[in-house]
């Protein structure tokens, strides 16, 4: 049995002469849940394409399950769930017979699709609407039983582009905590955002993708940890950034306020009152993923 | 009314991107039907004297204006009715502004009547091109024809307006539109309809229309004298409108 | 609950072509509304009461060939036809247009084993089943008018599937060229000409000799040709000629439309 489900190496997508990824590498170990973080139009769905085998790399080598998606893609597609970014569920169909067809794509038997039907309704908490037309319901809903129609086949490998944009907290969380159960029964899943917060609560690994690159890679902690000095002092001031000269070991300028890396924000702080700058707005907290972003590209995550 | 001349307005701009096909169909379409049905089957039926006193190309005219006028009505208010309800809430968004149910649909049909009065007016110099019939014949056979237009048009926004989707309107075609188009006296005289099914052909506005156009372009001895029709045609068309205008209100405010 | 993703066995997947499914899938989606899948049976049915018998009554008989039929039956062999023609290409154009920008039908089916050639014959095979229950409806009652002659009559049904085929192929074809709903009036344009000028109303030869040549380029007038032969009992080595014409449009117009799919599709 092979270790790594997705192997990329070099993998580059160009529409025309527009390059969405550009040369890209990693690995996606099995058991795993693996991140693509980035902003708008960085290449995630692009790249979550090519591993679903929709859409053929330029040039580069992909390998998805041990198998070449240029000529076996029909029996990658087989063992693989894909939860597109827009979910494309069949709105002339009701919630059950989305799920009914989707296995029958895959020759799963009616009995067979049945049985899991039921369990894969409970699962999205959508066994009371089995029998809606999917157009009435909630964004968070076609987002559930979108995952649940990427169940149908028992993947090995789950594709998830973005699988909470749009979402209200609350059916986020709801979200999460399905994927979470997906996690623990052991599935390996790829995950695409541009929430930090999503990539830190989900993904075991990730990498960071900015205009169709990777720029960092590793676990949320160790990418806090390598690119990030512990802790954000976040001020809004009347003076020039200038004024902070020496304070924490970076600062970054925003439209609307500065951020000051620092190992002890709260003396950085100190030292800022100590040269008399009263700022309108004081924030001490922990670093994250946003300020990793903000330091590997200069720019902030969502905009 | 300047509510409902801003609502024309908007259809007349959506209405740009569209309009050099649509008058290429507005011309080739007639000469199409004429040549192949006027001219073609015409040859046929003349050959058999089968129109009386007129050639098929003559009887065929003024009938094929007033169909055409219905089939123009009602393309223009069923599925653009549907779409400004429905798919692309243009209703809702002008409900929000000064705009109200009264403008929306006063305006929707101003616009539809221009629409047919542009679809008679090609087909009608088309029919004097084929030789079909004189300048005045064909000028006299207009009016009716637009009549027709007018109390189609709202009866279909009427039909539209209470639909809850467009697979409704795929069936007022099959089963409305068409059927009129073939048996309300355009290609054949109703005359020739099994007995009991006559008194239903003269329930249908079309019949109205083909009948009021035959009459004043070819002079055919009348069955009715035209005020008849024409009063019957204007209130249907009033109904209607009246019709439409409660369900419009039903649909977009209560 | 049972585990939603381990997997018991290995993944079942047999090889080859799985139109089916898309057939199946449409059929899930007709269920809902067949009344208005069994109501394209109607249209042809209409014309063969207004044209064949209303118009028909004043045309009286028909020359065709050695023959002199009446009008009716002239007429309903090429009703068929282009009933088989206007189905299948508003099957093929605007259902799949809509499917293909709106639906995101295709882009979920392309996430499962499925091919774009699946999709492509799939969608025709569908357009091409409700066709034949038309064809069949349209023969009980061309019986029932005492039009049909003879057992060759059935024959009839085939060759309006055959017309379908043709149609729906290049319809879809065409359709992965639309960019947008303005360019599916180029479609009447060339539509409405075959309807009535493919030897459907009248004889051939009612045309002048040069009008003549160009009708024989029409797709529809071999269909026309083809269901008329077998409704009237009249053969001759000439059908060979329509069915080939009808048949080779069909199977470019696959090619065309399943590569085009694909690249539409798998950008
Ligand atoms: N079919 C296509 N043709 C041309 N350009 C494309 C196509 N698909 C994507 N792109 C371009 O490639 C770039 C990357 O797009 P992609 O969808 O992969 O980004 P993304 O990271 O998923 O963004 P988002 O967060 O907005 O979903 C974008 O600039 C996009 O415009
Ligand atoms: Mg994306």
């Amino acid at each position: 049995m092979i270790e790594d489900l997705v192997e990329a190496e070099g993998l580059v997508k160009r529409f025309g002469d527009f390059t969405a990824v550009d040369s890209i590498d990693f690995t996606v170990g099995r058991g795993e849940a693996f991140g693509f973080l980035g902003p708008n139009g960085a290449g995630k769905s692009s790249t979550m394409k090519m591993i679903g085998t929709v859409s053929p790399a330029t040039s580069g080598t992909l390998r998805v399950l041990g198998m070449d998606p240029a000529s076996q893609g029909r029996q990658i597609r087989s063992r693989l769930g894909v939860v597109p970014q827009d979910n494309s569920l069949d709105m002339e169909l009701t919630v059950e017979e989305n799920l009914m067809i989707y296995g029958r794509y895959f020759d799963l038997s009616r009995r067979e699709v049945r049985a899991r039907i039921a369990d894969l309704l409970e699962f999205a908490q959508l066994t009371d609407r089995r029998t809606s037309k999917v157009e009435p319901l909630s964004g968070g809903m076609k987002r559930r039983l979108t995952i649940a129609r990427g169940l149908i086949n028992r993947p090995e490998l789950i594709l998830l582009d973005e699988p909470t944009t749009g979402l209200d907290p609350q059916a986020r969380h709801v979200l999460w905590d399905r994927l979470y159960r997906l996690k623990r029964e052991g599935a390996t899943l790829i995950i695409t955002t541009h929430y930090m917060d999503e990539a830190e609560q989900l993904c075991d690994r990730l990498v960071i993708m900015d205009n169709g690159r990777i720029v960092g890679e590793g676990s949320p902690r160790e990418l806090i940890d390598r690119h990030t000095s512990g802790e954000v002092l976040e001020l809004r001031l009347e003076e020039p950034v200038g004024a902070l000269s020496g304070i924490g070991d970076h600062t970054e300028e925003l439209a609307d306020r500065v951020l000051v890396a620092s190992r002890d924000a709260e003396s950085a702080l100190a030292e800022v009152h100590a040269r008399g700058i009263n700022p309108a707005m004081s924030l001490i907290r922990r670093a994250t993923l946003e300020d990793v972003f903000l330091t590997l590209t200069g720019r902030t995550l969502v905009d | 009314m300047t509510g409902r001349l801003r609502v024309v307005e908007s259809h007349a701009r959506r209405y740009r991107h569209t309009w050099r096909s649509s008058v290429f169909t507005g011309f080739v379409n007639p000469a199409f039907l004429l040549a192949a049905m006027g001219l073609g089957l015409g040859s046929l039926v003349d050959a058999n004297n089968g129109a009386g006193a007129f050639s098929y190309l003559a009887f065929l005219a003024p009938g094929l204006l007033a169909a055409t006028a219905m089939q123009t009505a009602a393309g223009e208010s069923s599925y653009p009715v549907m779409a400004g309800i429905k798919w692309i809430k243009s209703y809702e968004a002008a409900l929000a502004t000064p705009i109200g149910i009264r403008d929306l649909l006063g305006g929707q049909q101003i616009w539809s009547m221009i629409r047919v009065a542009q679809v008679v007016a090609a087909f009608a110099l088309v029919e004097v091109l084929f030789g079909a019939l004189s300048v005045r014949q064909a000028a006299l056979a207009t009016i009716p024809a637009l009549m027709t237009g007018v109390a189609f048009s709202p009866a279909i926004a009427w039909f539209t307006i209470r639909l809850e989707n467009d697979s409704g309107l795929a069936g007022l075609f099959r089963f409305g539109i068409i059927p009129l188009f073939l048996f309300s006296g355009t290609f054949f005289p109703i005359s020739q309809l099994p007995e009991q099914m006559q008194p239903l052909a003269v329930l249908t506005p079309l019949w109205h229309g083909v009948e009021w156009a035959r009459d004043w372009a070819l002079g055919s001895p009348p069955l009715w004298p035209w005020q008849w029709h024409a009063t019957a045609l204007a209130a249907f068309a009033v109904a209607c409108f009246w019709g439409a205008h409660r369900a419009l209100v039903r649909r977009m405010i209560l | 609950m049972s585990a939603l993703t381990t997997r018991t066995g290995p993944p079942t997947l047999t090889g080859g072509w799985r139109a089916h499914r898309v057939l199946e899938r449409n059929l899930m989606v007709s269920k809902r509304s067949w009344v208005l899948v069994l109501s394209g049976f109607f249209e042809p049915v209409f014309y063969l009461f207004s044209i064949g018998v209303g118009v028909g009554a004043m045309v009286g008989d028909v020359q065709v060939g050695a023959r002199t039929v009446s009008y009716a039956a002239f007429v309903a062999p090429a009703l068929l036809s282009s009933s088989a023609m206007n189905g299948a290409v508003f099957e093929s154009t605007l259902n799949i247009f809509f499917k293909l920008k709106w639906g995101k039908v295709y882009d979920a089916m392309l996430s499962t084993p499925l091919r774009p050639a699946d999709v492509a014959a799939g969608e025709i095979g569908w357009s091409l089943l409700r066709g034949g229950l038309y064809a069949i409806g349209f023969m009980v009652v061309m019986a029932l008018f005492g039009l049909a002659e003879s057992w060759w009559t059935l024959m009839a049904i085939p060759a309006a599937l055959l017309i379908g085929f043709a149609f729906a192929s290049v319809g879809m074809a065409a359709t992965t060229f639309m960019r947008s709903w303005q360019d599916f009036d180029l479609i009447n344009v060339v539509t409405l000409p075959l309807f009535l000028f493919s030897a459907t109303f009248y004889p051939l030869d009612v045309y002048p000799p040069a009008i003549q040549t160009v009708t024989r380029i029409s797709p529809l007038y071999h269909g026309v040709e083809l269901v008329r032969a077998f409704t009237l009992g009249m053969f001759d080595w000439s059908l060979a000629g329509h069915a080939a014409v009808l048949l080779g449009m069909g199977l470019i117009g696959l090619r065309v439309a399943s590569g085009r799919l694909e690249r539409l599709l798998l950008a």
